[in-house]
């Protein structure tokens, strides 16, 4: 037996992106539902740590200049007039954020107080604490609540359902508390599932960060863009990799090497610590290579900010430290280096959150959107600055919103049949069938983490590369043999990191090419053998489609330039 | 180190459908957490143990669960700060709420109680053009309480929970207190009548239990007193709770000593005969006991009171 659900507006993830989404569609007055395969508070959104951007004019502040340093920082791959569209409505954003019930930092005057962050000109950061993202998930969550919003919660799509026209006409997705299958209709679906951290080991994602999202409208035939531009944050904590946030260096902390040197001084002596994250990492890699660096690792110094200072802006990185490293941050160094941190590139959309395909129209999947992480407009390029993340998320997540449920009311619902939920429910059998070996999703996945970090990390080539991609064929083999032990149908985790699994191989593929395609050095994109950034041939966004026959193919689109023409990036 | 975790085990789908104890042996590093440990017996040696998990980094709230007989995050506990080499390490899920499977509980009455608080900022009157204007000693402190992460920890160590599920629970009510106390919000006052019903502010113990086992340092319990304040303070309706709190201090100031059955009789009121009538047993047991003192079952006024006296009073006028 199926069940089945029917909305105007679904929404797949419930992060901030997602609830942003939600309840712009709300607003609108047709009848949303959101679906996560955690409770909304458990998604990703919560690890943003540092604040969020918006320049303000009553503080001295131009969106330009924002929109100016959101286009350099990104190596001039960013499409300018999303970026105008982020810098020009984050004002507006922040305060909505502040009337919902964030409990932004105040200044002396008892306004928003803002902090200094990498790759910007101003202190234009907001921020809580050092667990911004955290404050905003729970406030979005609260207005939910009070809307009384539908969330499936602990869901697990399987696949996106389109009728016969290629329309957009909602998901299967099951109940991992009871396996229960249910195709859920909707008009417009909004996927707002976030990154895919989990594709590399270390990395500063939490585990829910398989590429849900992305490989679901891959494989629906929406094309994925700048896969390649995959960020390493300058600040990950030795061992598991656990995020420190760049707000220590935005309130002034130092990196160090192991004779005591700021060596930023070498890479970027006017923005030093602050230069933007590819470059502050490109610098430490350097460093450690070269053998300045500690057991692996350079030195982020905050003894000089004081104690009450720590306490009162770094509490939860200062905690952090003590829990996992041992390590009391006002009294000594803390062993860090860059880890894979973000995904610039994500599922093409246009600045309604509309996904896009390979032309530049909306006739890839009509009726779907994606907004957050999971998305790729592009806003951040070759590299995203610190606190331009969690504003993406809700500009971008509300323009999706508002967009999605003006697209449901001007239509009619698609006539579909249910046989997709039958065609995944017999693929989840199969899969479940299979006969374990010594293989493990777990060995698999590992394998997959540690090829991708060692051939498409800070620096890249192309020999690297093309043994990720052979390695990658042997892992999808081996994905597609793994038995499962556990045959549970209630909360079944070995079933569901099956699935992520084929999800991250998928995520992988494209990221491999696209960074194989892409001869030249742009933003986290840095290849020993092409040193350079070439604007003649690579001002242009790879997009990587998957035909119909399951192969990868690769098109380009231009980068929509406004008012910025590239110049030399110096910090 | 060689470890044994010994893990309580439940499966929904098993037909005596009766929880178990199931122990794994193995090796962890000194770094190792214990939800590192868990994941390692997930991974390798039993696929079917279940879990939530997802950030590792105490930020999530997710791998809420009882290790060695206290709950707290498994992803911010160490195995060494725990046990020693050879030791064991006893994981069980969370309590005061369902089991759905092995350490996997069911939230849904949790944020039964969270809704019931309406937590979402109320203003009263028109939103501001520009942000809401408010001191930065005002807003400040409630980041402490917004640190929470809906992890359920001190709900399931909750000791009132254990006897009375209508307690809405410290979680809920430190959620209520980040309104109460947010200059922004307009209906502190209604708020708090409601918290001031039963099951509400005055029913904590004040245990501790709720700030000892929080991951995040938001000390529930001293919300609820801070609650508590709050009330008395905007003068909501009289509970046992507040009498009790009132009574105590006026006694102390009469008396400079804790005069038990007055506190009794003006808490509860004269009025209330059946409440009073049932303390009768007690005092047959005190006075049978010894604990009765010479002067009789009330206490008269200790020596130095006036100094007492001058205390409150400077107390008062530094308020």
């Amino acid at each position: 037996m199926t069940s089945s659900y029917s909305y105007d507006v679904l929404v797949l993830g419930a992060g901030l992106a997602g609830m942003r989404a939600a309840l712009a569609a709300h607003e609108q007055g047709v009848s949303v539902a959101m679906l996560s395969k955690v409770h909304p508070v458990r998604s990703h959104s919560n690890a943003a740590q540092g604040g969020i951007n918006a320049a303000l004019t009553d503080r001295g502040d131009k969106w330009e200049d924002h929109a100016f340093d959101t286009v350099k920082g990104s190596d001039y791959l960013g499409d300018q007039d999303a970026i105008e569209i982020l810098a020009e409505e984050a004002g507006q954003d922040i305060l909505s954020l502040e009337h919902m019930g964030v409990i932004f930092n105040r200044n002396e005057e008892g306004r928003l107080g803002t902090r200094r962050f990498g790759g910007q000109k101003k202190a234009r950061t907001f921020f809580v604490s050092d667990f911004t993202g955290q404050a905003m998930l729970h406030v979005l969550y609260e207005q939910i609540l009070k809307y009384q919003l539908s969330v499936f919660e602990e869901w697990f799509v399987t696949s996106l359902v389109q009728d016969d026209k290629g329309h957009c006409a909602g998901v299967v997705a099951f109940d991992i508390h009871t396996s229960q299958f249910a195709h859920i209709k909707a008009k417009a679906v909004i996927i707002a599932a976030g990154g895919l951290g989990r594709l590399f080991e270390p990395s500063t994602n939490a585990m829910i960060c398989t590429g849900d999202g992305m490989a679901i409208a891959y494989r629906a035939g929406a094309p994925l863009m700048d896969m390649e531009m995959v960020q390493y944050h300058p600040t990950t904590l030795k061992g598991k990799g656990l995020l420190i946030s760049e707000a220590a260096r935005g309130e002034g902390a130092y990196l160090l090497n192991k004779h005591g040197e700021r060596f930023m001084e070498q890479y970027a002596p006017n923005m030093m610590e602050l230069a933007s994250r590819d470059v502050v990492s490109r610098a430490e890699q350097i460093e450690i290579n070269e053998g300045r660096g500690i057991g692996g690792c350079v030195l982020l110094d905050c003894r000089h900010l004081g104690k009450s200072f720590i306490q009162d802006r770094l509490r939860q990185i200062s905690e952090e430290a003590k829990t996992f490293a041992n390590i009391d941050l006002t009294e000594e160094p803390i062993p860090i280096r860059p880890g894979m941190h973000y995904q610039m590139g994500g599922i093409k959309t246009d600045v309604n959150g509309r996904c896009w395909d390979v032309h530049g129209n909306w006739s890839g999947v009509p009726g779907l959107f994606a907004a957050g992480e999971v998305a790729c407009l592009s806003l951040h390029g070759g590299n995203r600055l610190g606190a331009n993340s969690l504003l993406d998320t809700i500009v971008f997540g509300r323009r999706a919103g508002a967009e999605a449920a003006a697209y449901a009311k001007m239509n009619e619902k698609s006539r579909v049949e249910d046989s997709r939920v039958g065609q995944d429910e017999k693929m989840i059998k199969d899969l479940l069938k299979r006969t374990p070996s010594d293989d493990s999703i777990a060995k698999i996945r590992l394998d997959l983490g540690m090829t991708m970090n060692m051939n498409l990390g800070v620096f890249r080539d192309e020999e690297g590369m093309l043994t990720a991609q052979v390695a990658l064929r042997g892992l999808r083999d081996r994905w597609s043999r793994v038995g499962i032990q556990n045959k549970s149908r209630v909360f079944n985790t070995s079933l569901t990191s099956a699935l992520e699994l084929g999800m991250m191989i998928d995520c992988a593929e494209t990221i491999i090419l696209g960074a194989l395609t892409r001869t030249e050095s742009r933003g986290a994109h840095f290849r020993t053998d092409y040193i350079s950034r070439d604007d003649d041939d690579w001002l242009k966004h790879i997009l990587i489609n998957r035909g119909p026959d399951g192969v990868p193919r690769i098109d380009y689109l231009p980068v929509r330039i406004t008012q910025w023409t590239p110049q030399a990036r110096v910090y | 180190m060689q470890t044994t975790f010994r893990i309580r085990r439940f499966n929904p789908e098993s037909q005596s459908h009766a929880s178990y104890e199931q122990e794994y042996f193995l090796e962890t590093e000194p770094s190792d957490t214990v939800l590192d440990g868990l994941i390692k017996i997930r991974e390798s040696i039993d696929e079917s143990l279940t879990l939530r998990c997802s950030c590792r980094g105490s930020i999530c709230g997710s791998c809420g669960m009882r290790i060695n007989g206290q709950a707290t995050l498994a992803c911010k506990t160490k195995v060494i700060s725990m046990i020693s080499e050879g030791g064991t390490l006893h994981v069980e899920p969370m309590k005061n709420m369902p089991v759905i499977k092995d350490l996997v509980t069911d939230m849904e009455g949790f944020w039964k109680k969270i809704r019931e608080v309406q937590p979402w900022l109320q203003p009263k009157g028109p939103v501001p053009k520009g942000e809401y204007v408010a001191s930065p000693e005002s807003m400040d402190h409630l980041t402490g309480v917004m640190g929470c992460i809906m992890c359920g920890v001190c709900v399931s160590d909750c000791t009132v929970l254990e006897v009375d599920r209508q307690f809405l629970g410290p979680a809920a009510l430190a959620k209520a207190y980040r309104f109460v106390a947010d200059p922004r919000d307009g209906h502190a006052k209604t708020r708090l009548v409601q918290l001031n019903k039963s099951g509400g502010m005055w029913d904590c113990t004040r245990c501790m239990e709720c700030v000892q086992v929080c991951p995040k340092g938001v000390g529930a319990m001293d919300r609820i007193m801070a609650l508590r304040a709050k009330g008395m303070e905007k003068r909501v309706p009289t509970t046992c709770g507040s009498r009790h709190a009132e009574v105590f201090a006026e006694l102390i100031r009469q008396k400079g000593v804790l005069d038990e059955p007055m506190l009794a009789l003006r808490t509860f009121g004269m009025g209330n005969l059946p409440k009073l009538l049932s303390f009768i047993p007690t005092m047959v047991q005190a006075f049978i006991r010894g604990k009765v003192p010479k002067s009789g079952y009330f206490h008269h006024a200790i020596p130095g009171i006036r100094n007492i006296r001058r205390l409150f009073r400077r107390m008062r006028n530094q308020k």
